[in-house]
Order: structure tokens, then sequence, then C-alpha cells
């Protein structure tokens, strides 16, 4: 498939990929960093280029709230916020997954308040790890695009129906110029296909209710029913990423692997310090020493049981997380992955680095990939470590 | 573990049966409870139609609709029926709220 080759910001080929979907409603409130892509996709409307119904709110509440109406509609739709408008939307967010609704969103990765920062960190879509949506991370603008464009695909999916959420770090890919590959319109929306609801308030033949009251006698089978849905959700991520990959080149799966076949000593990361850390680990390489990547792309549904196998056998494990998790025991990455570990001999600890936007460098990689070392060779390590961070 | 998909349930919890409410029982949290007294009734349908639940029985097979009665399930003891109730037997009404004890 030949593609074109576009150099453009992540929230810009965001705005791309949710355009190649002709979606039929789009309801967002302005928040940095995310402002720019529905800034670029009201500019396809204003232009003529789409014809997505545009709805203006006064919150991110609201936004979600009139996603929710739209795709109960049976209306393909999305939203895109940041922050502390993802944590408005709170409510809504976990009432998206329960009704079933595969409404899409980009979730630009910022800090949550306070203090107030604008600068990424991955503590907004952490707290919305447990809501039931589906999440993708993204290295780069090219990963933020093709996961914008597979995530109509899974969340529509008939035995899915869940939203789906791509995220993207703040700033060091939202509004950085990347190259990037994408696909022509028609292709694209070839792909996506057009949308079928599993269910529409707008039927007056077949009239239903949305959202009822759900008390002791009921509600518990409806939870099971969403853990069912997102057991299967993990394989129609994997179909729908085999099949992007044959139509594209570009081939992914719930996590990429970076010199990982022989490596003793593995970092597990998420977004776009996975770049940062590759760098770093080829230094190490040349210096003979055996060290890769992890990088995972889906964290919900988590592949619990596919990255216990990838680190099965390792000498020492560190995960990086973008947050913290106050009061809990280490970051939310470290937490899944040193429970999805247990019964294996393999050290794993965890980092907490580059919250509210602080630099995640070259220095603190071959900190980590050093402090691996040291666990290898059975030295003993905090299981929390702050990174990055002046004491 | 794996968890699979409930085959009873639509997806996300909808409702497809329409006037399902009429089925779901809530009248057991009252304490005053409304009697009905037959003699008193002239059939006005005030109680039915002020009734902000499903909880007056009336039978509409006839040329007019006759009341029939309280229907436990949906009741909450509200009592806008006995309030609205007009006393047009000699001065009586159909309906009187009364303390329900069990």
């Amino acid at each position: 498939m030949e593609q074109k080759l576009m150099a453009l910001s992540g929230n810009e080929a965001v705005a791309y990929a949710f355009k190649q979907a002709r979606p039929h409603v789009a309801s967002a409130f302005p928040i940095t960093p995310q402002t720019e892509m529905m800034h670029k996709y009201a500019e396809f409307v204003a232009n003529g280029e789409i014809d997505t119904e545009m709805i203006l709110v006064e919150s991110e509440h609201s936004a979600m709230s009139a996603a929710v109406g739209s795709a109960a509609a049976g209306a393909r739709t999305f939203t895109a916020t940041s922050s502390a408008g993802f944590a408005l939307m709170w409510e809504i967010v976990y009432i998206t997954a329960s009704l079933r609704l595969p409404i899409c969103m980009a979730l630009v990765n910022r800090a949550l308040s306070g203090n107030i920062n604008i600068h990424c960190d991955h503590s907004d879509s952490m707290g919305g790890r447990d809501a039931g949506w589906i999440q993708l991370f993204s290295e780069n603008a090219q990963e933020a695009y093709d996961n914008a464009v597979m995530s109509w695909r899974i969340g529509e999916h008939k035995d899915v129906r869940l939203p789906v959420m791509t995220t993207y770090d703040g700033f060091i890919i939202s509004h950085t110029a990347d190259s990037l590959h994408m696909l022509p319109d028609d292709a694209a929306y070839k792909f996506i296909g057009p949308y079928k609801p599993g269910y529409t308030l707008l039927d007056v033949e077949n009239p239903i209710t949305v959202g009822p009251l759900d008390l002791t006698d009921y509600y518990f089978e409806h939870k099971a029913d969403q853990l069912a849905a997102y057991d299967k959700a993990a394989e129609i991520v994997g179909k729908v990423s085999e099949e992007y990959g044959e139509l594209t080149g570009r081939h992914y799966g719930f996590c990429e692997e970076y010199k990982l076949d022989d490596a003793d000593l593995v970092m597990v990361i998420l977004g776009s310090s996975a770049g940062t850390a590759k760098d770093v680990i080829d230094e190490y390489r040349n210096k003979g020493v055996k060290v890769g990547l992890l990088k995972v792309r889906m964290f919900r549904p988590f592949p619990a049981s596919y990255i216990a196998a990838k680190l099965a056998g390792r000498k020492a494990v560190a995960v990086l997380d973008r947050s913290a998790s106050f009061g809990g025991f280490g970051g939310p990455v470290f937490t899944e992955i040193r429970s999805a570990m247990y019964g294996q001999q393999v050290p794993v600890h965890g980092y907490i680095y580059g919250l509210g936007g602080r630099d995640f460098d070259l220095k603190q990689v071959a900190t980590v990939i050093e402090d691996l070392q040291k666990v290898a060779s059975g030295g003993a390590f905090e299981d929390i470590n702050l990174l990055g961070v002046r004491s | 573990m794996s968890f699979l998909p409930n085959s009873q349930l639509h997806t996300g919890g909808i409702i497809r049966e329409a006037g399902n409410a009429f089925d779901y029982k809530t009248g057991d949290w009252r304490t005053f409870v409304p009697e009905f007294i037959e003699d008193n009734c002239i059939h006005c349908m005030f109680c039915w139609i002020y009734c902000p639940d499903d909880a007056i029985a009336i039978d509409t097979s006839g040329p007019k609709p006759v009341m029939k009665g309280i229907i436990d399930g949906h009741c909450k003891g509200c009592g806008i029926c006995a309030h609205e109730c007009p006393p047009a037997k000699k001065g009586k009404s159909a309906l009187v709220m009364v303390r329900e004890e069990k």
C-alpha cells in the first residue's frame, strides 16, 4: 500500500486518523495539550473536508456526556482531552464503558493538578485504568496515528464494543513535528469500515432503555459481562493489529520488543520514553551488556500472561512508571507486572520518573541499566525508586 | 482466569422490553397504605391519574373504566390518591390512608 510521507505533529496526525473514520459526531472541550488536535479537526470541518457534527460543550463532563448520548443514538463518535479534563469526565468515562459504547478518545497525556502543570506524565490515563476502556500507548506520532486508526476497528468489533483511548505524551509527541506515513483516506476508511452500532435509541420500532437502575439483582452480572468483553478485546487488538500490519507494513502487538531476545536485563516502559531508552540500550549493547526493552503498547486490557512469558528467565527487570500511585506499592505498571510475575524467580523493581514533564534523559536510562547490572549480580535493591528527582 | 459473556443479558445493560417497570416491584418501603372502600367509589379515575407510579388497578374492558384497587408491589404509600379522592358519597372518600402493620 502506497502511503504518503507527512511531517505532522502528534496532534495533527491523530486528527487525520479520526477524520479518516468519517465520524458522525465529535464533542470536546479545549485543554492543553489536546486543544491543537480538536483545533485541527475543527479546521477540517470548517473547510468542508468532513461533515462531522461538532458539539460545543461547556466542560469535559459535558463533552463525554454528549459523546455518550451520540453513541447511544448510534453515531460514530469521538472526543479528546488531557489531564484535569479527563478527571472531570470521570463519572461518564465509566458509564461509556458500562454501556459498551465504542467511543474513541485521544488522551494527550498531561500531569494532573496540583500544582498546575501542563507537561507530560501518565497520571491522567493511569487514573482511568480501571474504568473499562481499552488503552493504547504510543511512542511517537506514527504510533499515535496508527493506534487511532486501529482504535475504531477494535472498539466497534461486535464482540468487543468498548471505548478505546489512544494516548500519546503531551508536548513530547503532541506538539513536535515528526515524519510519518499515512494511509490514503479511502484505504483507511476501507480498513475501518462503516459503523454498525450494537443498539440505537433512534430505532422507534424497537424502543430501548439505556442506563436503567441496576441494583443488587443484576449489576454484578453486567460487570461480569464487561470483564468478558475485556478478555475478548485483547484477542481483537491482536487480530486488528495483524491486519493493519499486512496493509501498512507497520506491525504492532501487545508490546514492542527491542533487543529483547537474548537480553538478561530488561526495561519495561510506556510511551515516548521508549525512544530515549532504545538509544541508551544501543550504547550498552555496543559495550556488550545484554540489555533490552519491552514497550507496553496495550496497557488495558493488561496482557499479564504475555508479559510474564516475555520476562521469564531474565536476570533483572526494571519497570518504569511515569505516574505515582500515592500510598500504593509502586507505580501502576510496576504493580501489575510484579503481580503478573508471581512465582517466577525474576527480580523486578520499579522506578517512578518524569512526573510533570521532567525530562527523561540518557543519563537516567544509564542509571537504570547500571542498577539492573547490580541486581543481576546479586545486589539488593529497593522495590520502588525515584528517577531524576532532586533530593 | 477468563470470563465468558452472559448469554441472558443484553450488552451494555440496556433493556429491550418496553413497559417492564411494571414487573419491577418497588413498593416495600411504605408506612401507610391506602385502603380501598369500594362502596364509596364513583370511579372518577382521579386516583389513577394522580398516582405517580403504577399502583392503581383499573378494569378497562367495559364502556367506562372501573377502579379495582391498589397494586401492592408498586404503592409506596405517598397518599396522593387518598388526598385527591373526592368525598363524593355522603362526604366519604373511597381511599383512606391507614398505617400498615404486619
